[in-house]
């Protein structure tokens, strides 16, 4: 059994295979000749690894790279949240979350909950419960009040989504029933206890689910849900599920994810999820440069002299995923690319209005050689022609800025990614 | 779990009974109804339309003409159609959110959903969705609040139409 998917197979069965060295830092000929795309052949790596000692403060959370806690997540961040039933000191800390700059909110598998969480009720009484959709997979499930607790910031009575599949019926017309993947309602099939949405946004959807429902406008992702079925409503900014930063007391406009860089798999990497940008010691932009981002969550990458105007940094994406025809999907596995040998390639990132703009160096390894470890840097898999999803690797040995859509930092208003 | 399956279900009963059946005008009606997007007839396009609520754009090329339709939400799905064949042998979309995709796929979204789950049950893991079969290329690709993705069926893609135009 070769392949990512046998990889992943094993992981499950728990029966660890012997760690092989990958293919990286020897870059053969046929690589660098091949020469579509290898740009660094005299040199690899990040250009901003950093070696600097991780930070402390009130403002750091621990951030762990590993296999999560249903033990099959690669290139996955988790961190440890506290709910606590609001104003009250009856929390519960939940580890194995996922954090994610590529969505926004809090959202939790509602069997691990031990703290009642009160139910957000739409103005007729009736609760509230949301659909939303991934591109593989959804979380359905209602919307409930908590206090939340990371490091030692607090977000008061912020809406979060608890995944359940069976508290309510799913309605048919939602986006949801029409997601191919199916439920993320579970631990082994999130492969997390929730996610951390810290991304761009302040709440998940924004205006458009304010809008009047069922009419077109509206994505139609809330739901009131009485005895006798779900029905699409409009819901308030203030109502929709929100990203706990932006509703911190102070360091709300935006996080910073620091990891070390790697040499190659490894079996774990610790680094750290840092809040605020510009409002303490530890936060500082440091001549990062800021790349802004539209109101979609987007900026341009260009690679091999295409401009792919739907791009992405993304935590909580797992590889590179970036088309090019000219790399093999692996056999057995089509989410991966699986190229003869190591490429070292490059691409530059741009604001979405053009600028500024900088080249980044990566690599994309054959997913079928690398070892059974949650870290893999040189992991890539295809994607669709209108973005470059830059993963959790490209987050490896960066200091990596998300500021939050309408918040001011020291680096101007966000959105903007800098790095 | 059930509902994600009931409506391609019926679907595809209704198709099967529908197909053989002398198209009268009232069996036009309903078949505008059951037979949208990918694979199906150029007429479904209204129907496609009507669904989503959005406006409709039209323009020709040489080899194909693409029915852009623009949903209130801003969510854009634009279907191509062969002249030769008057059917839809490929759809793009791009929004803030998915649209149904049952609707754009049609007797698709069936294969679609069993490759998806398939790769779901693989892997843990965001990531986008590609599927490359012998009849039918998806791909699906986005974040939250920005949603992007083609589909096609390589087999009735009007001769020298380049898969690259289908975005």
């Amino acid at each position: 059994m070769k392949g990512a998917c046998a990889r992943v197979r094993k992981m499950i069965d728990g029966c660890r295979i012997e760690r092989t060295p990958i293919k990286n830092g020897v870059l053969t000929a046929a690589a660098c000749g091949g020469l579509l795309f290898a740009v660094a052949c005299g040199g690899t790596g990040s250009s901003t690894s950093t070696q600097t000692p991780p930070p402390t403060g009130s403002n750091v959370a621990t951030l762990t790279v590993n296999a999560g806690p249903a033990g099959n997540y690669a290139n996955g961040a988790f961190t440890s949240v506290t709910v606590c039933t609001p104003g009250t000191s009856t929390c519960q800390t939940i580890d194995g979350i996922l954090v994610d700059t590529g969505s926004s909110g809090l959202r939790l598998i509602s069997s691990l909950l031990t703290v009642s969480l009160p139910q957000q009720n739409y103005s007729d009484g009736n609760p509230v419960a949301e659909c939303l959709p991934f591109v593989i997979g959804y979380t359905w499930g209602p919307v409930q009040t908590a206090d939340v607790e990371i490091a030692s910031e607090k977000a008061s009575s912020v809406p979060v989504q608890v995944i359940n599949q069976s508290a309510y019926p799913l309605p048919s017309t939602s986006l949801c029933a029409g997601n191919p993947g199916g439920p993320a309602d579970t631990v082994g099939n999130l492969g997390a206890n929730g996610i951390i949405g810290v991304g761009s946004f302040a709440q998940d959807c924004g205006g458009a689910c304010a809008l009047p429902p069922s009419g077109g406008q509206n994505p139609d992702l809330y739901y009131e849900c009485p005895h006798a079925g779900c029905t699409a409503i409009a819901e308030s900014l203030t109502q929709q599920v929100a990203n706990p930063v932006s509703l911190f007391s102070a360091d709300n406009n935006g996080v910073i994810i620091e990891l070390p860089a790697v040499s190659g798999p490894e079996a774990s990497l610790t680094g750290s999820l840092v809040f605020g940008i510009g409002t303490q010691s530890n936060n500082g932009l440091n001549g990062a440069t800021v790349y802004p981002v539209d109101d979609n969550g987007n900026f341009i990458t260009n690679f091999n002299n295409v401009q792919y105007g739907e791009s992405f940094l993304d935590s909580g994406s797992n590889a590179f995923f970036f088309s090019d025809p000219a790399i093999a999907v692996c056999g057995d596995d089509t989410a991966f690319y699986c190229p003869n040998s190591t490429l070292n390639l490059a691409a530059t990132n741009a604001g979405y209005a053009g600028t500024p703009t900088g080249t980044v160096n990566f690599s994309v390894a054959n997913a079928d050689d690398l070892p059974n470890d949650p870290v893999l840097g040189q992991l890539a898999g295809p994607n669709t022609i209108n973005g470059f999803d830059w993963g959790l690797p490209f987050f490896y040995g960066r200091h990596v800025y998300t500021a939050i859509q309408g918040k001011s930092t020291p680096g101007g208003t966000g959105p903007y990614w800098a790095y | 779990m059930n509902e994600t399956r009931i409506f391609p279900r019926l679907g595809r009963a209704a198709r099967s009974v529908l197909r053989p059946a002398i198209i009268s005008a009232a069996m036009l009606m309903i078949s505008i109804q059951a037979f949208a997007g990918l694979g199906e007839n150029v007429s479904s396009v209204l129907a496609d339309q009507a669904r989503m609520q959005g406006s409709l754009r039209t323009t020709q090329s040489a080899s194909y003409t693409v029915h852009e339709i623009t949903a209130a939400s801003g969510v854009v799905v634009r279907e191509y159609v062969s002249p030769a064949t008057g059917k839809i042998f490929a759809v793009a979309w791009q929004g803030s959110w998915p649209p149904d995709m049952r609707q754009v796929l049609a007797d698709y979204f069936a294969p679609y959903q069993q490759a998806a789950q398939a790769q779901a049950n693989l892997h843990a893991g965001r990531r986008p969705l590609l599927i490359n079969q012998a009849g039918l290329v998806v791909e699906s690709g986005g974040h939250m609040r920005s949603f992007t993705g083609r589909a096609y069926i390589p087999d009735m893609l009007p001769e020298g139409v380049k898969t690259e135009a289908i975005r």
